[in-house]
């Protein structure tokens, strides 16, 4: 079986946040991290390795430095890894993002399930993994906290949504989004970290993916960014002070002239 | 991967068939099926001449002719026989839309065995048509069955607009809705607005709440958006009158490769966070698992959910549904109650939507206090109990 791990570095984003002078972002002294949920992803993966054959190649599309999101998970046993690096992708919305993730699989072409993580940290849309197996036209699905495989070619998952848990059969190829419960992110091994370190990650472009440079990037998005501002500051902070009775009672009155449901 | 058919416009002709050269293509009774042994040659694109094939890559595409597009489109989501109230609250943002653009507010209810009450609840809420399919395979949710009807609508109306809930399906199925219209898509937004040019401002969060920003979608329709529960007011429009049209899709619209075996329920009311109006959360300072029977007795008196930090559920003290934050869930009640939780930013990013929030810490450098709207400094094996009894006493519990 061969399974493909989408990665994304994002910033760390408890630094982020806007210049109130320039209104621009800034990312200045943040850290890189690897997506969070893509730790889980690259999990999943590892775990089926562990029972079953199979090959796990990690991509990730982002700038020459996201090499190093793609050392981390192979220092924790993901076999292989690509980096899809072109200045075109630049300005990469979710569908245009997508669209370069899927000419990836496509060029591997063996491919017999795609994880992702259930949504990027830096842009919170999940968005990206669904539109990929549309581009793909393969079946999904998403919030998956535990996978099975039931014969050679369906996987057994297991969802979580609002209202409680959902069990579906689902064929290969497919694709899945995890959330944390696939299990927690084993930690990288001194092996293969000497491995990872080593590893010669190849780099595609729009040339090698077979893209034009209007599908992707910034022309290739259809959704655009026309202004980005600091949320609105909290102005209504109240400490409340006194013994814990004053308090409860304070806390009851300001809850009761908030009308608040239940009081 | 392979070429992609559109089996709503494939008429099972035969064309395509004979002219692969990988014979990749087969007619399965009357439903053409293509084998993983496309090269992706684009022969059976270039022959079709209903437009049924394309290739799984996007080009530009053709100019989409904005001005065919017309109307607001809610969809409507249905589980187990009700209206999500998001659906209510959109319909109101909706009818505001649609009022200041001049334009008519359509609810698409998809679903199995519709009652037709819910059709007059969507109307009493500023909807003038309802759309409505009723299918057995629309019993339970599947991304790939409710993207297609709910795409293979938009095609034949095309609307201007399309926003939906961003619930656990919402976020699941409009994707692959926007994709096969390749058409944009804005997620969780929590603002609406149209500019003076009628483009759809959607505004989000993003970074984690640190970072707002405003989104359009200029050259493509319609324009998507999914909508953060809980932060659009719902309102009924008195004496609003409007039309029901059932619509018939063709059967190839609710195939799915997908198979449901199981849908289990969560009974746990306190597990269900999204839906709370007031959530109530424990964190380390509990200190044992027994102690969040204080946690779920505050949460009782205000019937609303109980939550917890991942320092809680590492612990073993809650399973792993109740925690919120940027592993866990996001929430936005009117209340969120944080108790003995420090406030890490992962804890907060899930709950700092929320519109009232109350921490209870006995640090009063902890950094839950930056962001509570009142702060309460104390040992909260005091204070908790003493809330209790301020509650139950005016309750006439006590
Ligand atoms: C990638 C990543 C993702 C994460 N995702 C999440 C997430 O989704 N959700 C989440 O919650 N965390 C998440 N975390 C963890 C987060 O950083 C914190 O570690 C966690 O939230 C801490 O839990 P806590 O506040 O309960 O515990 P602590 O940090 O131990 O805080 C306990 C608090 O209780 C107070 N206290 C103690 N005793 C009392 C008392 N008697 N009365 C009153 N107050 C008292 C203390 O002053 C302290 O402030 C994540 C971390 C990482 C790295
Ligand atoms: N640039 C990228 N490179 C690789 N994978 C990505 C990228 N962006 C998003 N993904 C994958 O898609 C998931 C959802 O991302 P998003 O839609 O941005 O929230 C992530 O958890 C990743 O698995």
């Amino acid at each position: 079986m061969h399974i493909v791990v989408c990665i994304k570095q994002v910033p760390d984003t408890k630094n982020v946040r806007i210049d109130p002078d320039t209104h621009t972002l800034v990312r200045q002294g943040v850290e890189s991290i690897v997506n969070p949920f893509d730790l889980f992803a690259v999990e999943a993966a590892l775990k089926l390795k562990d029972v079953n054959e199979a090959k796990i190649t990690v991509i990730t599309m982002g700038p020459p430095q996201a090499s190093e999101a793609l050392r981390d998970v192979m220092s924790r046993g993901v076999d292989e890894a690509i980096l899809l690096s072109d200045r075109a992708f630049a300005g990469s919305d979710t569908w245009a993002t997508s669209t370069t993730l899927a000419a990836a699989v496509r060029k591997m072409g063996d491919v017999d399930l795609i994880l992702c993580g259930k949504q990027a940290i830096d842009g919170d849309t999940a968005q990206v993994g669904p539109e990929m197996a549309t581009l793909l036209d393969i079946p999904y699905a998403t919030f998956v906290k535990a996978i099975d495989i039931p014969d050679t070619n369906h996987l057994k998952v297991s969802r979580q949504t609002d209202e409680g848990t959902e069990v579906w059969k689902i064929p290969k190829p497919c694709l899945l989004t995890v959330i944390k419960e696939v299990g927690e992110p084993r930690l990288p091994s001194l092996r293969h970290k000497m491995r990872a370190k080593k590893a010669q990650i190849p780099s595609w472009g729009i040339a090698e993916l077979g893209l034009e440079p209007e599908e992707v990037g910034l022309s290739g998005s259809f959704t655009q960014v026309v202004r980005v501002f600091s949320p609105p500051v909290r102005d209504d902070r109240v400490i409340i002070e006194g013994t814990v009775a004053e308090q409860a009672e304070q806390l009851y009155n300001l809850l009761k002239e908030a009308k608040v449901p239940g009081i | 991967m392979k070429a992609i058919v559109d089996h709503q416009k494939c008429t099972a002709c035969g064309v395509c068939v004979d002219v692969c050269p990988f014979e990749a293509i087969t007619l399965q009774e009357t439903i053409l099926e293509i084998s993983d042994e496309c090269t992706l040659c684009g022969m059976c694109v270039d022959t079709c001449e209903f437009g049924a094939l394309s290739m799984p890559e996007v080009g530009s595409g053709p100019d989409v002719d904005l001005s065919a597009h017309r109307g607001i489109w809610v969809f409507a989501e249905w589980r187990e026989g009700t209206v999500h109230k998001v659906s209510h609250e959109l319909i109101s943002a909706g009818r505001k839309l649609a009022d200041k653009k001049g334009t008519d507010l359509s609810a698409v209810l998809l679903g199995h065995n519709l009652d037709p009450d819910l059709f007059q609840e969507l109307i009493a809420h500023g909807a003038d048509v309802v759309y409505a399919v009723d299918h057995p395979e629309l019993a339970h949710f599947r991304d790939e069955t409710y993207s297609q009807a709910l795409a293979e609508l938009a095609r034949r109306k095309k609307p201007e607009i399309l926003l939906a809930g961003a619930t656990s399906m919402g976020r699941s199925f409009v994707p692959r809705v926007a994709a096969l219209l390749r058409t944009g898509l804005t997620a969780d937004c929590t603002e609406l607005d149209m500019s003076d040019e009628g483009l759809l401002l959607q505004t989000r969060p993003a970074f984690g709440g640190n970072v707002m920003a405003t989104i359009v979608c200029p050259h493509r329709r319609p324009q998507m958006a999914t909508v953060r529960p809980k932060v659009m007011k719902t309102e009924k429009v008195p004496g609003h009158e409007g039309r029901v049209e059932t619509v018939d899709l063709p059967e190839s619209t609710f195939q799915s490769r997908v198979e449901v075996l199981e849908v289990l329920l969560e009974t746990d009311q306190t597990a269900k966070l999204t839906e709370a109006d007031v959530i109530v959360s424990g964190g380390r300072g509990l200190r044992k698992g027994e102690n969040f029977t204080l946690i779920e007795e505050v949460a009782k008196l205000f019937k609303g959910a109980v939550g917890a930090s991942r320092g809680a559920v590492e612990e073993g003290w809650m399973p792993p549904s109740h925690q919120v934050g940027q592993t866990g869930r996001t929430v936005a009640p009117n209340l969120y109650v944080a108790v003995g939780l420090a406030g890490a930013i992962q804890h907060v990013v899930g709950m700092q939507g929320s519109k009232i929030i109350v921490a209870v810490n006995k640090d009063p450098q902890a950094p839950i206090f930056d962001i509570a709207t009142y702060g309460v400094v104390a040992d909260l094996f005091e204070f908790v109990p003493a809330l209790v009894k301020k509650i139950k006493q005016e309750q006439g519990l006590a």
